[in-house]
């Protein structure tokens, strides 16, 4: 009877871990490709709520959790575009415009959320599961990991493809030298303007599609603010991380961990203020930072617009 | 000749480049011809580097045109140029640090997936052709100089390429590896290649290339073709093009010009000294230094510098000067050793009171370390001064004695600025050095640290910058000089250290014929094994 | 001609900082539009609830913490440092009043209590600033990051006072008890202004001339022009960084101190006003100049007093205050990249662009000139 209780109780706490962590991972791996190719994407929390609410109206409006996720990376391209044309494009300051877009998704989503929605606050119920044969018969594990959504693995994938093409394709190395120095890109006959435009938009995309798996299935509704920092936690993560997506993936997982301990040790009959559950991601990102510090590398040209010929 | 029916010829038509201000080129057309070295001669500012960023395709010309065999063609971006076979080795390194060889040989391929096999196969090739070997795996940032620039000279060629362009390569190389660099062009140019070769120094040019192009002040002012260089004696040469190169300033700058072009050897220009007439000024005794940054520290370095004494210090760029620099100003904290000033031991003591002993430092970064752009001529030469009389009183500025210093040491050092409001960063190379100097050299000065006090400026303020350090020292002052041309440290040292990975690894006194062998014997001795 | 130089240089920074202020109350009245609100209805609110009547006095004393923010973040800002973790300095600052004021006052004069409470919000914003500012001068860590990640802790930090030792027992929500009205910073006699009005003035020139005439205020600019010019020039930068970040982040904390003893008198849990998000868009439009920062602040204090009750009036809510500062940063980068082309004599457009949006009709002109 006990272990019953305690393997439910284990699946649980495994589905938790993972539905925190795959908003996270997916943001982190967009912030990972912009910031390689040089662009320190502020707005990325802006860019998560917009995703996050597209994916939302979209998925009650449709009913097909499928769709609502293409609106979430729809949502998060259009929400970047601002980026690309006034930071890449331009070259202005983008710390200022990566703000700028925070504040703007952060308020125009919360306006429209409040103005449609508060008088039937909505919930969109669960994605519909794919359990692999075989796998998902495993006790315990089985229904926490192998009877996910497909959106789940569709994710997996992304991440993997990515981590696998930044590293190892023409086209990662395009992307990691626009960060690392874009003058050599450019006198190599590639271009800078384009390389980082792709990854902005990528970046975008993901971060999108981040902020609609944390409304379509980690929280199964929208509210506003929902966010709440987790762009920012990205960041963190994609400094900490440097450039490899696969250590992305990790420490997401560990970011899961955090979340999911809270409400566990809740279950086991220790009771934590919810304030300090809320904190304990960012208190671990500080620890890390300050035990890490010194590795923290971010590209060179992190940041800095690219003009030909200016030194 | 039968060969000049074969080759193929790249020719620039009245190419015009202007940037606010300055114009760059003026109407600037030759010919470049394959099988041939072209040089193109000029001091810095004479429109060299803009004329080879436009066959990067880095720039477009104002007008102009550049055709192949006749057939126009217009080079819009460094893509079109890497197409049409351009290959350009930039004065400035482009290898991304943090990739291997074999990565930033295939930078700026357009396929998706990476064929490793097939360019470690043209690496092969390539390393056969220039004669040399380059480890396909090992980070660009692990190279030593020499080899960095055999793998920038690869990748110009990667794609198989019709004219290769060096800009300035002889600039941060020792004596032995320009020779090295000779044979590889060489057999560039057996290959068919057309290869045109930018410098500042004459004998270089004399010695390596086939015909020879003058600019100056953004125009050809002279041309010495095959035959006609071939045909010359060296002192024929060399009088054709000085002529050229400095127009009805030759006058003026008289029997510097031939040292200042480069033209020969150079020879020490300073009056000998007793150094034990002299008192000691400086001195290291085992220093090292400790930083934040990734950069060379200076590693147990002794050394000493008298008063009147200008000590140089060679070596390529990048092996510890600016470590070593810092330690003497007190910009960098001292991690074991001790530093005496004057007999005094002042290793504990900052930039603010070393300044005010008379440790003055001339920073190679003139733009961002040695000025605020952003801020007036006048503010800049007194900046080190902060909160100092008169120019500050219980910590309110003072404009009037600010301005009245000011004025002195522009009208004293001759810097060319509008006014003494106007902002530094808007001011020339050669007139923000003045700015430093000016600002290091007064108010009782008695050693100063110059670190590559004329890189990038024009001749006429080389020279004066140089009269400029001989003066201070024959006035008593103690010069601690640190350059990566060799000339200048022969023409204005009394004796010369040279350093490597921020050791000093021996010292010659400059008394004669041979200094420069010596000092490159100790720089090559010192850096075998990376080159 | 120096003297029309001038002129021009300062009409030219009115402009450069008027017009993307503009724009933007133009865009967000479109967007409204858009939503099917009324952006007549929203400004007719803003005026009527933002200056008519007494409620003039109601924006004058929100300007008291939003002025003494804009400080705070000049400080850092002019020193090229990124103080991006106001909102939590902001919520310590006002805990401190909020949680201490109410023992404070019993024992001690309200004078002094007043005093002690300042200076311990600005020691606690100063104190809580060294994580990033010493993980920036030692090890270079982005301090936009660990100063954002700090001001999310600072966040849950005062939840759990506020729901902890500091909480009111009377009262079920969680909130600190009520300071008394006699304790409450006094008024300007004659309106119903708190005198942190006339504090956060004067501290605007204060900082205004330390700024600007004095030799810290020079060391600061070169800092913030170039750190490697400032360490040649015998600064210490290690101190310079943590001195700013203190100072940045004291100020921050003693605007929220003085908006409790002010305004509020008493704290909610979660309650986040996020004032530095509004205010960080002003002092680029100042130019982080402390003195000509007063007339943005007093334009945004309007427009926040206004706004509370005219974006529910027009169907909107609060929030859309974060569409409008958002744009106003958009249009103030733009606005900026249009003057500096101008000025230069350059097209608009950067040369990349230029060349791609040209290209066909070059090509065209070679074809038929071939």
């Amino acid at each position: 009877m006990s272990d019953m209780l305690s393997a439910a109780f284990i699946t649980v706490f495994i589905t938790t871990v993972i539905a925190q962590a795959m908003p996270l991972m997916l943001a982190s791996v967009g912030e990972t490709i912009g910031e390689q190719a040089g662009v320190l994407n502020l707005g990325i929390e802006g860019v998560m709520l917009v995703g996050a609410y597209a994916g939302f109206v979209v998925t009650l409006s449709t009913g097909n959790f499928w769709i609502g996720m293409l609106a979430g990376v729809v949502g998060g391209v259009v929400a970047n575009l601002a980026m690309l044309v006034l930071n890449v494009w331009l070259g202005l300051n983008q710390i200022v415009i990566g703000l700028a877009i925070t504040l703007i998704g952060e308020g125009i989503t919360s306006v429209l959320y409040l103005q449609n929605y508060t008088k039937s606050p909505a919930s969109l119920g669960q994605a519909p599961k794919l359990a692999i044969p075989g796998l998902g018969d495993i006790p315990v594990v089985g229904p926490a990991i192998f009877q996910q959504s497909g959106i789940f693995w569709v994710a997996l994938l992304i991440a993997l493809v990515l981590a696998f093409a930044l590293a190892r394709t023409n086209w990662g190395l395009s992307t990691r030298s626009a960060g690392q120095k874009p003058s050599s890109l450019d006198a190599a006959g590639g271009s800078v303007m384009r390389t980082r435009s792709i990854a902005v938009l990528l970046g975008g995309g993901l971060a999108g599609l981040g902020g609609a798996y944390l409304s379509l299935i980690t929280t199964a509704t929208f509210s506003p603010l929902l966010t709440n920092g987790l762009g920012f936690i990205a960041i963190v993560i994609t400094m900490l991380s440097r450039g490899r997506i696969i250590i992305v993936m990790i420490t997401s997982l560990i970011y899961g961990l955090a979340v999911a301990i809270g409400p566990a040790l809740q279950v086991i009959g220790f009771t934590i203020p919810a304030d300090l559950i809320k904190m304990l991601p960012f208190l671990i990102v500080i620890v890390m930072l300050i035990l890490f510090a010194r590795s923290s590398v971010v590209p060179p040209a992190l940041g800095s617009a690219y003009t030909r010929g200016a030194r | 000749m039968t060969t000049t029916a074969t080759s193929e010829v790249i020719s620039l038509r009245d190419i015009t480049k202007a940037f606010p201000g300055v114009i760059a080129n003026d109407h600037v057309s030759l010919d470049i011809v394959s099988g041939q070295v072209h040089c193109l001669l000029g001091e810095n500012g004479a429109g060299k580097s803009t004329l080879i960023s436009i066959l990067a395709g880095m720039q477009q010309p104002d007008s102009g045109t550049v055709a192949f065999d006749g057939k126009v063609v217009d080079i819009t971006s460094p893509k079109v140029a890497v197409d049409y076979g351009i290959g350009v080795v930039h004065q400035h390194s482009t290898l991304v640090p943090a990739f291997t060889v074999l990565e930033n040989l295939m930078l700026g391929e357009s396929s998706m997936l990476q064929n490793t096999k097939r360019a470690e196969q043209r690496l092969g090739e390539l390393a056969d052709l220039l004669g040399v070997e380059i480890d396909p795996h090992a980070l660009a940032s692990d190279l030593g100089l020499g080899q960095q620039q055999q793998v920038e000279i690869a990748k110009a060629m990667w794609k198989g390429s019709r004219l290769l362009v060096l800009d300035e390569p002889t600039s941060m190389l020792t004596p032995q590896a320009i020779e090295h660099l000779g044979e590889s062009i060489a057999r560039v140019k057996a290959q068919g290649l057309a290869v045109v070769l930018i410098t500042h120094k004459l004998r270089e040019a004399y010695a390596m290339g086939d015909c020879v192009t003058i600019l100056r002040g953004g125009r050809n002012v002279g041309h010495i073709g095959v035959e006609q260089l071939a045909a010359y004696s060296e002192a024929e040469a060399q009088d054709a093009i000085l002529a050229a190169m400095f127009g009805d300033d030759l006058a003026a700058v008289g029997d510097e010009a031939s040292d200042l072009a480069g033209a020969a050897e150079a020879t020490r220009e300073v009056r000998a000294i007793d150094f034990d007439d002299r008192p000691v000024r400086l001195e290291l005794r085992d220093v090292s230094s400790r930083g934040l940054g990734r950069d060379i520290e200076a590693d147990g370095v002794t050394l000493t510098v008298h008063e009147g004494e200008i000590l140089g210090i060679a070596g390529i760029d990048g092996h510890g000067q600016g470590a070593l620099s810092e330690v003497v100003a007190g910009q960098r904290p001292v991690a074991s050793g001790t530093v005496f000033f004057d007999g005094e031991d002042i290793t504990k003591s900052g930039v603010r009171s070393r300044q005010q002993l008379g440790v003055r430092y001339v920073t190679d970064d003139r733009l961002h370390e040695g000025t605020v752009g952003s801020m007036s001529v006048a503010l800049n030469l007194v900046i080190k001064r902060i909160g100092q009389r008169p120019f500050w009183k219980s910590g309110r500025i003072q404009p009037k004695a600010v301005d009245t210093e000011a004025d002195r040491l522009i009208q004293e050092y001759g810097i060319r600025t509008p006014s003494p409001e106007t902002r530094a960063g808007t001011l020339s190379g050669g007139n923000i050095q003045k700015i430093l100097l000016a600002r290091e050299l007064t108010n009782g000065a008695k050693l100063v640290v110059v670190n590559k006090p004329t890189y990038g400026l024009d001749l006429k303020t080389v020279h004066l910058v140089r009269e400029i350090l001989i003066d201070f020292a024959a006035r008593g002052g103690s010069v601690l000089l640190l350059s990566t041309d060799l000339d200048e440290l022969i023409e204005l040292s009394h004796r010369i250290e040279v350093i490597s990975r921020g050791s000093l690894v021996g010292g010659v006194v400059n008394d004669g014929v041979g200094t420069a062998e010596k000092v490159g014997h100790y720089m090559t001795g010192a850096i075998e094994g990376t080159d | 001609m120096n003297e029309t130089s001038t002129a021009q240089r300062f009409a030219q920074g009115f402009v450069r900082s008027v017009v993307p202020v503009l724009l933007a109350l133009i865009v967000s009245g479109l967007i409204m539009l858009a939503i099917g609100s009324s952006p007549l209805e929203f400004f007719a609110g803003v005026w009527k609830y933002g200056i008519t009547g007494t409620n003039w006095q109601r924006s004058l004393s929100l300007m008291a913490p939003l002025l003494i923010v804009a400080i705070g973040l000049i400080v850092a800002f002019r020193g090229q440092l990124w103080n991006l973790g106001y909102n939590g300095q902001y919520l310590l600052g006002a805990v401190t009043a909020s949680g201490l004021g109410p023992i404070l006052f019993d024992v001690l004069p309200a004078f002094l209590a007043t005093i002690v409470i300042f200076v311990v919000a600005v020691l606690v914003g100063a104190v809580w600033s060294l994580i990033p500012a010493i993980l920036k001068a030692r090890y270079g860590t982005n301090e936009i990051i660990t100063s954002l990640v700090m001001s999310f802790i600072a966040v849950g930090v005062v939840n759990l006072l506020i729901k902890g030792i500091f909480k009111d027992p009377a009262v079920s929500t969680p909130q600190t008890p009520v300071i008394g009205d006699d304790y409450l910073l006094p008024f300007i006699p004659g309106t119903e202004i708190h005198i942190g009005f006339v504090v956060a003035i004067a501290l605007a020139i204060v900082a205004q001339y330390v700024l600007s005439r004095t030799s810290f205020g020079l060391r600061v600019d070169i800092f913030g022009a170039s750190p490697k010019a400032a360490r040649h020039v015998g600064l210490n930068s290690t101190w310079m960084v943590i001195l700013l970040f203190a100072l940045s982040s004291g100020l921050i904390a003693l605007a929220g101190s003085v908006d409790i003893l002010g305004q509020f008198a008493y704290q909610r849990a979660d309650w986040d006003p996020r004032y530095g998000d509004a205010v960080m868009p002003l002092v680029f439009l100042a130019r982080f100049r402390p003195v000509a920062a007063i007339p943005f602040v007093a334009f945004y204090a309007v427009l926040a007093t206004g706004g509370t009750l005219a974006s529910q009036q027009a169907g909107l809510n609060v929030d859309f205050l974060l569409v409008i500062v958002g744009l106003i940063l958009l249009f103030m980068t733009i606005t900026e990249y249009l003057g500096n082309r101008r000025q230069l004599g350059q097209s608009y457009l950067p040369a990349g662009l230029r060349r791609t949006v040209l290209q066909p009709f070059r090509k065209e002109s070679e074809r038929t000139s071939a």
